[in-house]
């Protein structure tokens, strides 16, 4: 029960759990967190039997799309999303990683033509278990813990 | 249109190589004929390159195409700030193929979906270089009768060297057998070795260029150990003549090797090879003329 409380409880919303610790920052930013009205509270460094520290993130009154659900997969493929509604878990969330991310990882070429050109990345997921992305334009291959977002 | 490009040498299944292979032979056999009369081919080179424009511009001159375009970035307007899509979209209203060095990588993929016309990419820094790859095969298959079944020896710079990456890719069609020579500091990257072991091509790692390492090879693919390469020029120094092919190391190769490379040569084959039956260099660049008029007829639909 105490563990529970660490963050505070959400009336309508989305939870997302089992984030790597490392990893919270990126996934506000992609969500757009950092820019929103909503109530958003999280928790940093929680301990997790999973993943040793993990974090949490709850939004109130927002409901993610399956394209930003996709997006928290190439960064935590081990996250947990719940639709909260009235206190209780109305649905949970599938993450699924896309076959083509564009737009969303940023080439860690410098000499990649997307780091030259004003235009958008595309990226392969080539290897979903092991998280190997493939850069659709310089064909370098980064692995999801080194994945750079936009 | 972006289908009709050809900028990786994976964008190959076997069989087209083995038809454009064809497609080429026929092409030395005949070079000179009138297929590309009325057409206009731009090469656009954002870095120089000398044996590769020319090559190209041999293989349209000798089917009766018309060339434009240019072999220094510094006369175009991406000095002016234009950017590449631009400067794509305004040549393939003039062109009916663009040729295109560019040393940013991944150019030629992004130039093939925002031109309206075929892109054949003639290298996009250490990316790609698929006519070379093409020109390589062409010059295996000529010398040895065949693609399968052949041990391929590759010596020098494999960790930068894009036409090694390249002819791996597409000789895994082909059941071969890989020997990979290079100092530590250039061994071939780890993604490479892996691609071999998930398409069952068997290899073996050496750091000498020594005569029981090169015995029983097919094809000798030498590369350049490039000095800009090293951080530390002492180890530079202690590897620049470790990996010179001389006359002597041939005496007991097997006697259909023959030496590639995909030039220019500094120092890592000594001249003394050029004489030997052996050496398949120059002829191998030559070959690059008639990989290049199939490559081309191929994307134009001829």
């Amino acid at each position: 029960m105490e563990k529970e409380l660490k963050v505070a409880a959400l009336r309508n919303g989305t939870v997302i759990d089992h984030i790597p610790s490392e990893k919270l920052f990126q996934v506000i930013t992609i969500l757009g967190l950092d820019g929103v009205t909503n109530q958003v509270t999280f928790g940093y460094n929680l301990e997790s039997k999973k993943l040793g520290k993990k974090a949490i993130i709850k939004v109130s009154d927002k409901y993610l799309s399956q394209d930003e659900v996709n997006k928290i997969a190439i960064l935590a493929p081990m996250a947990k999303i719940n639709i909260i509604k009235e206190y209780e878990v109305a649905e949970k969330m599938q993450l699924q990683l896309p076959d083509e991310i564009i737009g969303v990882i940023k080439c860690k070429n410098p000499k990649c033509i997307t780091n030259n050109e004003p235009m958008s990345t595309k990226f392969r997921a080539i290897d979903k278990t092991k998280g190997l992305f493939k850069c659709h334009y310089c064909e370098r291959i980064v692995e999801g813990e080194n994945v750079v977002i936009i | 249109m972006a289908n009709r490009s050809l900028v990786s040498i994976t964008d190959y299944s076997r069989d087209k190589i083995l038809q454009i292979l064809d497609k080429a032979a026929a092409f030395e056999k005949n070079p000179n004929q009138q297929i590309l009369n009325g057409k206009v081919v731009a090469t656009l080179f954002f870095e120089p390159s000398t044996r590769t424009r020319l090559s190209f511009e041999t293989a349209v001159n000798r089917l009766g195409g018309r060339i434009i375009g240019f072999s220094d970035a510094s006369t175009t307007s991406g000095t002016k700030g234009e950017t590449l899509k631009d400067t794509i979209i305004m040549v393939s209203n003039y062109a009916d193929l663009i040729v295109m060095r560019n040393p940013i990588e991944g150019a030629a993929r992004y130039a093939s979906e925002v031109s309206s016309v075929p892109v054949v990419n003639a290298g996009d820094g250490a990316n790609q270089h698929p006519t070379q790859t093409m020109l390589d095969l062409y010059s295996i298959k000529k010398t040895q009768g065949r693609l399968e079944n052949l041990k391929i020896c590759m010596v020098g710079d494999l960790k930068y060297g894009r036409t090694v990456h390249s002819l791996i890719q597409a000789m895994s069609h082909f059941n071969p057998t890989f020997s990979f020579i290079a100092p530590k500091e250039l061994e071939l990257p780890e993604e490479y070795k892996l691609f071999c072991k998930e398409h069952n091509i068997p290899f073996e790692e050496h750091t000498e260029l020594n005569e029981a390492n090169i015995a029983d090879a097919d094809i000798l693919y030498m590369t350049r150990v490039q000095k800009e390469r090293f951080t530390d020029l002492f180890e530079y120094e202690k590897v620049r003549n470790v990996y010179t092919l001389r006359n002597k190391l041939l005496e007991n190769t097997k006697p259909n090797l023959r030496i590639l490379h995909p030039l220019p040569r500094v120092n890592e084959i000594d001249y003394d090879v050029d004489n030997n039956e052996k050496a398949y260099y120059f002829q191998q660049a030559k070959n690059g003329v008639y990989a290049r008029q199939a490559v081309i007829c191929d994307l134009l639909g001829l």
